[in-house]
């Protein structure tokens, strides 16, 4: 599914040039369930925008589905997130003037057209079928998190990245958030990627990998 | 949902969902295009009651006056031989093509009594040829005949003002009127004309032969009568030009000029002064329309300004969007629509609003207004492209967003 080849990434800061990634080399098979920790700044977040293709790496290789995308055009790269990719962030990002419901059909809008059933699908597996209409500002953190949730898998994407998903959450929303996205993964055989500092999560996964400084420090498989 | 609906609904979520910044946006197209519709609607107005006026005297007028031509300045040639005779018109009527009438006039001003009623007019002695040329209509009673010419029987027809002057709202037909040293009966009364110079409203027209029973025409040299103005009609406008050389040429061979010497005749063509003033109006109400045009331009700054400002304000909604798989076309296409969007709602609105600033105008008498399809339709469409062309801009900064660093924006 994914396969990242001696990954860096240099973000250029001014004069100084900032080295974020030193050579990343990761396998992650079809419906693994891998947790991604490390302190602030090890670059964890770096490494999930890349396989998110919203960035692309200074050098390496990266194979996405036996495609290497790396060195794909801006475009490429849009449709790929379109079609390929599920993201869940820590800030939620939803639109705040848009509903629940017009939120999640954005996850459909630029994957070939919206279906209102399934929008509504989206919403019911994640427990918000009758809060459709409500807005991000009258949902609490873990229903606007579960909202989030639905726009990244209406969509039926292969792959869905998630940032830090309980990071902005109480406990009890974050154990919930979690437990929909493990059974999501148990049913439907997503491939999950989730970066986060919570130990308890990531030993609920199938791989944890640690990053520090920009390289991957140690794996362990639960 | 249509595919391509999904554009025009996320434009339009886009602006209802920020409903003040859109309609403050709005307003200046909304007022540049009321502007050029309001302005270009009193040009065209102006333009259409100037040329109605003329109409009204008929565009295949051509009036001869002694003297040079000129605008206000001083008549060249003013002498002892400038002058129009019966004979110049009896000589045109025979001799100059395309004619169908020629009515030589000799005006004086004379003193009108009527009962306590007395004041100055200008009494214009005609021929029965003067009211087909000029157009004339009588709102009352009649015009006098070739008969009562032949006898010079002492009748009047009246200006509406004159009338209205001398006997109010009273019967005037069959009154007689004290006119210098003799007395006239009123036979008619002037529709009113309106109109401009010298209008017919505040004359007299009486039979020439009976205006000679009080005042002495005067003869030339070659003892020809002296007339103050030959008008005459064309049968063809388009030969109005042609006509206008040939008495020219005839008059100067009349008025034995050399070839050095200036004409001592004026010959003015309604067709000429009509086209002239609509020359004129026309340069002026573009003047309007490009006055109007700024400010639709300023609108469209705006525009441009609120959409930059827009851009910024959503950084964090284009970096969700592309993360959701908006190409760099969704993303500059919705800024594109929402601004065209914005412009074309703005101008649609300001047609109306100038529609009702041009229908007020008219409904207080201020002025005439005329609005036509092609001012609305080239104030949408210009409303229209200024929302694409100062939407670009924006719209191009918008997709070309860094998604990582637009996600991360506040």
């Amino acid at each position: 599914m994914i396969q990242l080849q001696d990954i860096t990434k240099v973000y250029p800061m001014g004069k100084i040039e900032l080295t974020v990634l030193r050579g990343i080399t990761l396998h992650i098979a079809q419906g693994d369930l891998v947790a991604i920790m490390g302190p602030s700044g090890s670059g964890k977040s770096t490494m999930l925008n890349l396989i998110g293709c919203l960035d692309t790496p200074t050098s390496g290789s990266y194979y996405l589905e036996d495609r290497e995308v790396s060195r794909l055009s801006s475009g490429e790269l849009a449709g790929i997130r379109a079609h390929k990719i599920g993201f869940i962030f820590q800030t939620f990002n939803l639109l705040p003037r848009l509903s629940a419901l017009a939120n999640v059909e954005l996850g459909m809008r630029y994957a070939g057209g919206v279906d209102r059933q399934r929008v509504m699908e989206a919403l019911t597996r994640v427990g918000l079928s009758d809060r459709a209409n409500h807005r991000p500002t009258e949902l609490s953190g873990g229903e606007q998190q579960r909202v989030a949730i639905a726009r990244a898998l209406v969509k039926n994407p292969p792959l869905i990245l998630a940032d830090e998903p309980t990071g902005n959450l109480d406990s009890r929303s974050g154990e919930e958030i979690i437990s929909i996205l493990t059974t999501l993964h148990a049913e439907q055989g997503i491939t999950l990627l989730l970066v986060t500092h919570d130990a308890n999560i990531a030993h609920q996964c199938q791989r944890i990998i640690h990053i520090k400084d920009g390289q991957i420090v140690a794996e362990e498989t639960v | 949902m249509k595919k391509w609906f999904e554009p025009l609904s996320t434009a339009w979520v886009g602006v209802v969902t920020h409903k003040l910044r859109s309609f403050l946006t709005m307003l200046g197209i909304v007022i540049g295009v009321a502007a050029v519709i309001a302005l270009m609607s009193i040009g065209r107005g102006a333009t259409a009651s100037i040329l109605a006026n003329i109409e009204s005297m008929g565009t295949d007028l051509v009036t001869i006056s002694p003297g040079a031509f000129t605008f206000g300045g001083v008549r060249g040639a003013a002498g002892g031989t400038t002058a129009l005779t019966m004979e110049d018109a009896e000589a045109i009527s025979e001799q100059v093509p395309y004619i169908t009438a020629v009515a030589p006039s000799y005006s004086s001003n004379l003193q009108l009594v009527v009962g306590g009623e007395n004041m100055n007019a200008q009494v214009t002695g005609v021929t029965p040829e003067y009211w087909e040329v000029q157009n004339l209509e009588v709102a009352n009673g009649a015009f006098f005949t070739e008969y009562d010419y032949q006898r010079g029987t002492k009748l009047a027809v009246l200006g509406s003002n004159v009338k209205e002057m001398l006997f109010g709202d009273a019967d005037s037909i069959g009154q007689q009127m004290r006119m210098g040293s003799i007395i006239v009966r009123v036979v008619g009364v002037l529709d009113s004309k309106g109109g401009m110079w010298g209008s017919p409203d505040d004359g007299i027209l009486i039979p020439l032969t009976a205006l000679q029973q009080t005042v002495a025409q005067p003869r030339t040299a070659q003892g020809e009568r002296v007339v103050s103005s030959i008008s005459l009609t064309v049968s063809d406008e388009e030969q109005a030009d042609y006509v206008v050389e040939e008495i020219t040429s005839l008059l100067r061979s009349r008025h034995r000029l050399g070839s050095l010497d200036d004409d001592d005749f004026s010959i003015i063509s309604m067709e000429e002064i009509s086209s002239m003033l609509s020359e004129a109006t026309g340069t002026m109400t573009l003047l309007l329309g490009a006055i109007a045009g700024i400010s639709l331009l300023v609108g469209g700054i705006g525009v441009m300004n609120i959409m930059l400002v827009s851009v910024l304000e959503r950084t964090r909604e284009i970096g969700i969007r592309k993360a959701l798989g908006a190409r760099e076309r969704d993303i500059w296409g919705q800024f594109l629509i929402e601004a065209a969007f914005l412009t074309f709602a703005g101008g649609i609105i300001g047609v109306i609003v100038g529609w009702a600033v041009s229908y007020f105008v008219t409904s207080m008498g201020l002025m005439t207004t005329v609005v036509t399809a092609d001012i609305v339709i080239l104030a949408v469409s210009v409303s229209v492209g200024i929302g694409l062309f100062f939407g670009f801009y924006p719209a191009w900064q918008a997709s070309r967003l860094n998604p990582v660093e637009a996600l991360r924006s506040e």
